[in-house]
């Protein structure tokens, strides 16, 4: 069994390297901007679903507003560099350091709530910061934060002509959130948040601190998400609360964990390979309209596969695999 | 600021609170039965809302006359969703919380966009009804007509809700399933047909809220996004699956509005009740009359 797991670990890293070099190589034959554009989507979302994932998925305290640390990341990297000149760099730190801050503050009387009354709180808790970010004044309020042009360079993380560098970046952070849950599915933490979410008397009684575990998971996955927020806005070049903080991106950040397999190390990459070109290609294809066509097909999908799936799409292989082992 | 002013907007609160009362009861309800959230709750209240709407339009039926029509078509509805999606989402083996937040959450997207596709997102409104617009003054305290009326229905729904849950066999039934989905069976109660039930008078509820609101608020796909988290704050701050906590938590959410608006600019008069409620769960984490 120990075996087992050593080398399913090995064969992982493995696989996301072979799997990373040629994602590497997609623009060599990419190179349409509306197809790259739902690429560097798709990495960026794998990477926030991959680090909501290990809160909820793995320590599974199901958090419906990882939106707030998206929207922190995202302006407190825009404020420094608008209002005081720092390097988005800095920000994008910055603004993960105190996205995690914010998430253990949070952690303290939230993991006191169990099921239901904790995702509430957690839709509540982002919707407030939206809302103070809709009157903050100097934050530039419900306008938003236009970011200042000046000159396509790794330095100043800002890219007119090519939307490569974007590419690649959000490819190592997506590359970087599945190593960091990688490394953390082997590791006391790792087993400590299985132990929580499956029972959390059981685990305290054996030892587990289960309060410090939680804080653990909220802080690294509040982080990670902060980052890509910090990416987003420089991606965009504009930010308003709206765009950044609203309701949709805790959303976004859940369904590909949920479509692909909660709380698996492949579940979230898997379902963000689906799910975001799918919604890119109906919304420009059949959401053009604006007859919600997309919206239906959208969510029958999820009706459907968390209905037929419920351990999302990764288990349709373990599936495949028990049954060829049986033979 | 005045008295007058103080009265005048605590009294506007507790109205509106009575009808935030109303829109949350089926969602405790439910809740209390199956432990399932229902995260299309919103958009069943915007369903009730449309169906209002083209009842006037069409056959210019008044909304006060047509809430109880609305509130049957919900019913069948309620009913229908339990049967054909939330059944199998409870046979779910694997990540069964997961499953319900998110089978619903499709069927909220969906119904959104089949609103969006019949319906067109534009927003609309009910130009004259009986109540519309009309306010009556009691001692210098003005009181919206639409208003004070969905405050009277939302009294008479709680206090028939009552009377049903505790006086009549089928809410006996609903009682003892709530209890024992298991032993239920023993009696000769079948289990599906109480939740399908449940769901259905769920559903009526908030179709009746709906029915009311639709007279004075605009209809549009979205608009039950608006009111579906002051739903959730409101039964999740009395207490989920209590039909009296949700009674009570409407008014303290629509008192607490009215309050937070008197002080703070109104595009925050939300930022109040969601302080007020994330307070009282850190307190009682059950809610104020929630059961353990």
């Amino acid at each position: 069994m120990d075996k087992n797991f050593a080398a399913r670990r090995r064969r992982d890293l493995v696989i996301a390297a072979v799997l990373a070099a040629l994602a590497a190589l997609a623009p060599l034959f990419v190179k349409d901007v509306y197809v790259q554009n739902i690429l560097i989507l798709t990495l960026m979302y794998a990477a926030l679903s991959q680090s909501w994932n290990i809160l909820s998925g793995y320590c599974g305290q199901i958090s419906l507003g990882h939106a707030l640390y998206f929207g922190i990341g995202a302006y407190t990297t825009e404020l420094l560099f608008t209002k005081f000149g720092v390097l988005p760099w800095f920000g994008m730190l910055g603004g993960g350091v105190i996205a995690a801050l914010i998430a253990m503050g949070l952690g303290y009387p939230f993991f006191r709530l169990r099921g239901h009354y904790f995702v509430i709180a957690t839709i509540v808790i982002a919707e407030i910061g939206l809302l103070l970010f809709q009157n903050w004044e100097w934050a530039g309020a419900a306008m938003g934060i236009t970011i200042p042009v000046r000159g396509d360079s790794w330095l100043k993380f800002q890219f007119m002509r090519s939307k490569l560098p974007y590419f690649y970046f959000a490819l190592v952070l997506c590359c970087l959130a599945w190593f960091v849950t990688w490394w953390l599915e082997d590791s006391k933490w790792g087993f400590w948040w299985r132990a929580v979410k499956d029972n959390p008397e059981a685990a305290e009684s054996l030892g587990v601190v289960v309060f410090n575990s939680k804080m653990g998971a909220a802080a690294v996955s509040a982080f990670l998400v902060a980052i890509g927020g910090a990416f987003y806005a420089q991606f965009l070049a504009y930010i308003d609360p709206e765009s950044v903080m609203g309701f949709q991106f805790s959303l976004l950040m859940a369904l590909p964990a949920v479509l692909g397999g909660i709380g698996t190390l492949w579940g979230p990459v898997l379902g963000a390979a689906i799910l975001i070109p799918m919604t890119e290609l109906t919304r420009s294809y059949i959401g053009g309209s604006g007859r919600g066509v997309d919206l239906i097909v959208y969510g029958t999908l999820i009706v459907l596969i968390s209905l037929a799936l419920p351990q999302g799409l990764v288990s349709l292989f373990s599936r495949a695999k028990s049954k060829g082992a049986t033979r | 600021m005045t008295a007058q002013a103080i009265i005048q907007s605590l009294a506007s609160g507790l109205l509106m609170g009575l009808l935030y009362g109303l829109i949350a009861v089926g969602l405790a309800l439910i809740f209390g039965l199956m432990d399932v959230v229902n995260f299309a709750h919103g958009e069943f209240l915007m369903i009730a809302m449309y169906v209002s709407f083209f009842l006037f339009a069409f056959f210019a039926i008044d909304p006060l006359l047509s809430a109880p029509l609305v509130a049957a078509a919900l019913f069948v509805f309620g009913a229908v969703v339990y049967l054909l999606i939330v059944r199998f989402a409870m046979r779910a083996k694997a990540n069964a919380g997961m499953v319900q937040i998110f089978s619903t959450f499709g069927l909220a997207i969906v119904m959104r966009g089949l609103a969006q596709f019949f319906f067109t997102p534009d927003y609309r409104s009910i130009p004259q009804s009986w109540l519309g617009g009309k306010t009556i003054s009691f001692a210098g305290v003005f009181l919206p007509e639409p208003q004070l009326i969905g405050a009277l229905v939302s009294i008479l729904a709680f206090a028939g809700l009552y009377f049903f849950i505790h006086r009549t066999d089928f809410g006996r039934a609903l009682e003892a399933t709530r209890e024992d989905p298991g032993a239920v069976a023993l009696v000769g109660i079948d289990k599906n047909r109480v939740f399908a039930l449940g769901w259905g008078l769920g559903a009526a509820l908030v179709g009746l809220a709906g029915a009311i609101m639709a007279s004075f608020f605009y209809i549009y796909p979205d608009v039950g996004a608006s009111f579906a988290l002051i739903a959730y704050v409101t039964v999740a701050l009395g207490g989920f699956g209590s039909v009296f906590g949700a009674f009570a938590g409407g008014i303290i959410v629509g008192l607490v509005e009215a309050t937070t608006a008197l002080v703070l600019p109104p595009s925050l008069k939300s930022v109040g009740i969601y302080a007020v409620y994330l307070l009282v769960v850190f307190i009682r984490p059950r809610g104020l009359f929630g059961q353990m």
